[in-house]
């Protein structure tokens, strides 16, 4: 009897000391909860033959492949236009910064199908934009072209965030010493203030990348075909149930999960070597 | 030779200038000052790194007002060293030579001879992470003087060393001076750093020159009263000229009267250095200021013992540990303190 009192006695005297740890540690372990459950059990939930099944379906096949090279394919462009952004917001001031800086989390907040109706209004075949590039043969409606700027718009401010934040933790007296040593700006920049910042510009745009894979509400109302993968299980869903749209999920979620497993993995081993 | 003209450059709040100054070609002069003066913005103006809102910057006798950056021909080391985290030491220091796209050849000439001058051949492979604060530095120099510049800045580089290295870094400036003979800027609020460096010393406060001279100049002769309490002057009385003779003239402050061989017509302040101050147990011999006073405090510098003695009014006096144990005094022990008229300097 002496031994579980003994134990009772010391758990009850380390509950006393760490009050605040074990309450937070509850806590936590509920939203970890929250959010491997639902996941795992999606995973688990169809068999592996359902899985093998929808991978070999050549309309699941396409959509994957399609969501993966559009959001490729978003990220360069944000990576290319993004980063030039947090550049100047982390290193100048100009008139209206701070709205600038408010209207890129814009995208994160609205709505993504009020996004999505936003974008037809400018990109559009009747509107503005779109007609400009219907003269030139690109349209947004019912193409990967669409696809793309429905993922950029909801998904750049990640990388743009995430790539300000790394610029900003370079000490501005390292590129001062740069060009006091004869570098031009330019030369400055990509030799000390990119390299400095890749692992957050590396990580804005994994980030942008994988939010864009996952992106349905603004895709799905500038084009519903060709089908991305989101679209894909909303529309066997729809059409023919759980079942159906089950396997699917589940793919598009194991995908993601190795995105940003293989991500992890890279800052860590960077970090390692740093 | 820096010539900077009626310059004026205004960041934010801060406002430097109006800065006339001319540094000789081959000068080590100190901007001596204390934090917030405007030292650091006044180097980095120098680089060419903040736009002038007046003025005129003549380095070597060529006008770069406008000049960018990297063509002026000036290096600047920051007081943390500014290393680049993601280059080993060899990168870091010839980093000026490769974006001038030099050939190689003279590149690894030039490494060889400036890693042979500060002695860090073995640290060349090593990242700047893994180096001590006097390593860093070095490194530092030698990413500097590598380009070769007219001009060198130094932003503190003492400050983030202890006792012992910073005083082999003093060696390793000097060194660094007498053997490349470079114009120096170098920004210090240590008055015995720049007391133990300096050709010139240029005090400054609140972004504007307080005094240029040399070091024994700015030492004895201080030209105002915060240069001289910036210097540890410490004894510094307000009063006014009394009278005059040809020995010099008679100060009155605080009820007591101060013979002083300086012949101002005019002045507020007399300023007493306290190395000046001799304390003895005893009268000392006519021919000198002298006063009885009883000891109030006693603070152990190490070297030196700060005494101070209530006259009135308040005297303070530095004394070499040595000279303090001969005398014997305690707190409350009665004391005379005395100075040489040539050790009053009037303001």
């Amino acid at each position: 009897m002496a031994a579980p009192a003994k134990i009772i006695n010391s758990t009850r005297s380390w509950l006393g000391r760490h009050r605040l740890l074990a309450v937070f540690s509850i806590l936590s372990l509920l939203v970890v909860l929250f959010i491997i459950i639902p996941l795992a059990k999606l995973i688990f939930v169809s068999n592996k033959g359902d899985l093998w099944q929808a991978l070999l379906d050549p309309t699941t096949m396409k959509s994957i492949l399609l969501t993966l090279y559009a959001a490729l394919i978003t990220a360069a462009i944000g990576f290319l236009l993004g980063v030039p952004l947090a550049y100047l917001l982390a290193r100048n001031s100009f008139p209206l910064k701070g709205v600038v800086e408010g209207l890129i989390d814009l995208p994160i907040v609205v709505p993504h199908t009020a996004a999505g109706i936003a974008l037809l209004f400018v990109f559009g075949r009747n509107f503005l934009l779109g007609k400009w590039f219907n003269a030139i043969g690109i349209s947004f409606v019912d193409s990967v072209a669409g696809i793309v700027i429905a993922m950029l718009f909801v998904s750049v401010p990640f990388l743009i965030n995430s790539a300000k934040d790394g610029f900003r933790k370079v000490d501005v007296r390292l590129e001062n010493v740069a060009r006091t040593l004869g570098a031009s700006p330019w030369q400055v920049f990509y030799r000390v203030t990119f390299p400095l910042a890749w692992r957050s510009i590396l990580a804005g745009t994994l980030m942008m990348w994988a939010r864009g894979i996952s992106e349905f509400g603004a895709v799905v109302i500038l084009t519903y075909y060709p089908m991305v993968t989101s679209t894909l299980i909303y529309e066997r869903f729809a059409s023919y149930g759980l079942t159906q749209a089950v396997p699917v999920a589940a793919i598009l979620v194991i995908i993601c999960a190795f995105i940003f497993i293989g991500f992890r993995f890279v800052l860590q081993r960077d970090r390692k070597r740093d | 030779m820096i010539e900077l003209k009626n310059l004026r450059v205004k960041i934010a709040a801060f406002l430097l200038g109006q800065i006339d100054l001319v540094v000789p070609k081959g000068d080590y002069t100190v901007i001596l000052g204390p934090t917030g003066a405007g030292k650091t913005i006044l180097l980095e103006t120098i680089a060419g790194l903040h736009a002038l809102n007046q003025g005129q910057i003549i380095l070597d006798g060529k006008d770069v007002t406008t000049t960018v950056p990297e063509a002026r021909g000036v290096s600047i080391v920051y007081q943390d060293y500014a290393l680049f985290p993601h280059l080993i030491v060899k990168e870091n220091i010839v980093f000026g030579l490769r974006v001038r796209h030099t050939p190689k050849p003279q590149i690894d000439e030039a490494l060889v001879w400036i890693a042979g001058l500060f002695e860090i051949q073995p640290l060349l492979n090593r990242l700047p992470a893994s180096l001590s604060g006097g390593e860093r530095q070095k490194v530092a120099l030698a990413r500097a003087l590598i380009t070769r510049p007219q001009i060198l800045l130094l932003d503190e580089p003492l400050s983030a060393l202890d006792a012992q290295s910073r005083e082999e870094m003093r060696s390793q400036l000097k060194m660094m001076h007498a053997k490349l003979n470079i114009t120096t800027l170098h920004v210090t609020h240590d008055f015995e750093e720049a007391m133990s460096l300096a050709d010139t010393i240029v005090v400054i406060n609140q972004g504007k020159i307080a005094q240029v001279g040399a070091p024994t100049e700015i030492f004895y002769h201080p030209s105002s009263e915060f240069v001289a309490r910036f210097t540890m002057a410490r004894n510094i009385f307000s009063g006014k000229v009394a009278g005059r003779d040809n020995n010099g003239s008679v100060f009155k402050c605080g009820g007591i009267e101060i013979f002083t061989s300086s012949d101002k017509p005019q002045a507020g302040l007399a300023v007493i250095r306290p190395e000046m101050v001799q304390l003895t147990p005893e009268k000392p011999v006519p021919g000198a200021n002298s006063f009885p006073g009883t000891v109030k405090t006693i603070v152990d510098k190490g070297a030196n013992i700060l005494v101070t003695v209530d006259c009135p009014p308040q005297f303070e006096c530095l004394l070499p540990r040595q000279q303090f144990e001969r005398t014997a005094i305690n707190s409350g022990s009665p004391v005379y303190i005395s100075f040489l008229p040539s050790a009053v300097h009037l303001i």
